[in-house]
């Protein structure tokens, strides 16, 4: 390998490095921070805004569909399998 | 062969970068500690009615931390099937059987990470299925971010009443991915993607296919590769109420493709009521070998409308009623849920009456949740 793009996967990982832990200020391309703070995320706690709230009912579900509809998987539901095709 | 060292070479420099990138990602983060699911107790009652088929029975589900890093969690399903399906009535005669399927997992935390490691077994008269399952899913970028990966394995015994002599089994393999992201104070969405793979006998010994009019044994292939890919938006709209929508892509190597879509909205009434509404659209494309009457010989034919093109709608509703709670002690709701669901087939004919097979089922769910 030519030293041109070693130096430039060199340069590349420094600076990468450098702008994700935030440790150079003066860098002028902005640090990606995490923007919601844990203490707004009370509305994304509340049970109306969860994926899943009980596992049983959506097990039952999935297994409804599952034993009538060609596709499956994806849901983040698990299965239990069966031969009930 | 200096040509292939240089690329060799380029390929570890890269995958070094690709390191540090997410060693960067995980390092803002910093250390947080993911939370034990909450020590859950639920009771369900549910049926499904529909087609000819009624299956119903109780479930029960118990989940206890033993630790303060480790919960067990313990469930019990019962269906209660009488079939008279129309692949029944057209083909054998009306049957009842009960499955019974127990499942054990345990729960552990370390840090921002949690690990799931599972088992389950389902029983019935001629089916036997046993499932193991390893999930890991870890909170990065300041637990905005979770990142989980999990794997399922299955293995079937598949036999036949009456038929001592038929015995077969089935191999089932799960890989999964799952990215789910806060968007902002009120939206959050997730991105799922599964690979699915089956490898044995994937049918029913008692189904018949059609050909030239007669009646045979339906003949599938051996062995089934499947992809499915999940999007779920989350959003909060302000008033103590929330929207839902999700969309899932399947696609697999018998050449069935699906797609299903679903609005939802929830809203609290009071403080002790809330109230889900949801419609739901799926549609799929046949199986290559799928055939309502097939005019040729082939080495696969079948006639299961699962495989065959179609497509259902559904229209459901939850009712989630607060009876007492203790804050940070315990919490007890009474639930019921409703679907209303109508399969509308357009390459399977009903052979009764000659004309294309539809039909409505409803899905009724009671339950009780508890969380202490």
């Amino acid at each position: 390998m030519s030293p041109l793009p070693r130096a430039g996967v060199a340069a590349l990982l420094v600076l990468g490095a450098t702008l994700l832990l935030g440790g150079c200020s003066s860098v002028s391309v902005p640090t990606v921070e995490p923007w919601v703070k844990p203490y707004e995320r009370e509305r994304l706690a509340d049970p109306i805004m969860r994926f899943s709230r009980s596992a049983l009912p959506e097990k039952h579900i999935e297994h409804v569909r599952d034993v009538r509809e060609g596709s499956r998987g994806a849901t983040g539901v698990q299965g239990g399998g069966c031969g009930c095709n | 062969m200096a040509a292939t060292r240089a690329a060799l070479s380029l390929w570890r420099r890269l995958a070094a970068l690709l390191g540090s990138l997410l060693g960067g990602l995980l390092a803002i983060g910093g250390v947080r500690a993911a939370d034990l699911p909450e020590d859950t107790g639920e009771g369900l009652l549910h049926v499904y009615k529909g087609g000819g088929v009624t299956a119903a029975g109780p479930a029960f589900l118990v989940r206890k931390s033993v630790a303060d890093r480790f919960s067990l969690t313990g469930s019990y399903y019962l269906d209660a099937v009488s079939n008279a399906s129309i692949d029944v009535v057209t083909t054998a005669s009306k049957y009842k059987e009960t499955r019974h399927e127990f499942a054990l997992s345990g729960d552990y935390v370390y840090r921002d990470s949690q690990i799931t490691l599972g088992g389950s077994t389902s029983h019935e008269p001629d089916y036997t299925a046993n499932r193991f399952s390893l999930d890991i899913s870890q909170e990065v970028f300041g637990g905005m971010t979770t990142v989980a990966l999990g794997f399922t394995r299955g293995d079937d015994k598949v036999g036949k009443k009456d038929s001592p002599e038929f015995s077969d089994t089935a191999r089932h393999w799960q890989y999964r991915v799952g990215i789910s992201q806060i968007l902002s104070p009120r939206w959050i969405m997730s991105l799922n993607a599964e690979a699915l793979s089956d490898d044995g006998y994937l049918g029913s010994p008692y189904r018949a296919a059609q050909v030239f009019g007669a009646a045979v044994p339906e003949r599938n292939p051996r062995t089934r590769s499947a992809r499915a890919l999940m999007l779920r938006v989350n959003g909060d709209l302000g008033s103590r109420d929330a929207m839902h929508a999700s969309y899932r892509y399947y696609t697999d190597t018998w050449e069935i493709k699906g797609h299903t879509l679903e609005l939802g909205y929830s809203r609290y009434f009071q403080e002790t009521w809330l109230a889900d509404a949801y419609l739901r659209y799926y549609t799929q494309d046949k199986a290559s070998f799928y055939s309502d009457n097939a005019q040729s010989e082939t080495l696969y034919v079948s006639r299961n409308r699962q495989l065959s093109t179609f497509d259902n709608a559904a229209i459901g509703a939850k009712v989630s009623w607060l009876w007492r709670k203790e804050p940070g002690k315990y919490e007890v709701k009474f639930n019921g849920a409703y679907e209303f669901v109508h399969f509308k087939f357009k390459d399977f004919t009903d052979l009764r009456s000659g004309d294309k097979y539809a039909y409505s089922a409803s899905i009724l769910q009671l339950y009780v949740t508890g969380t202490f």
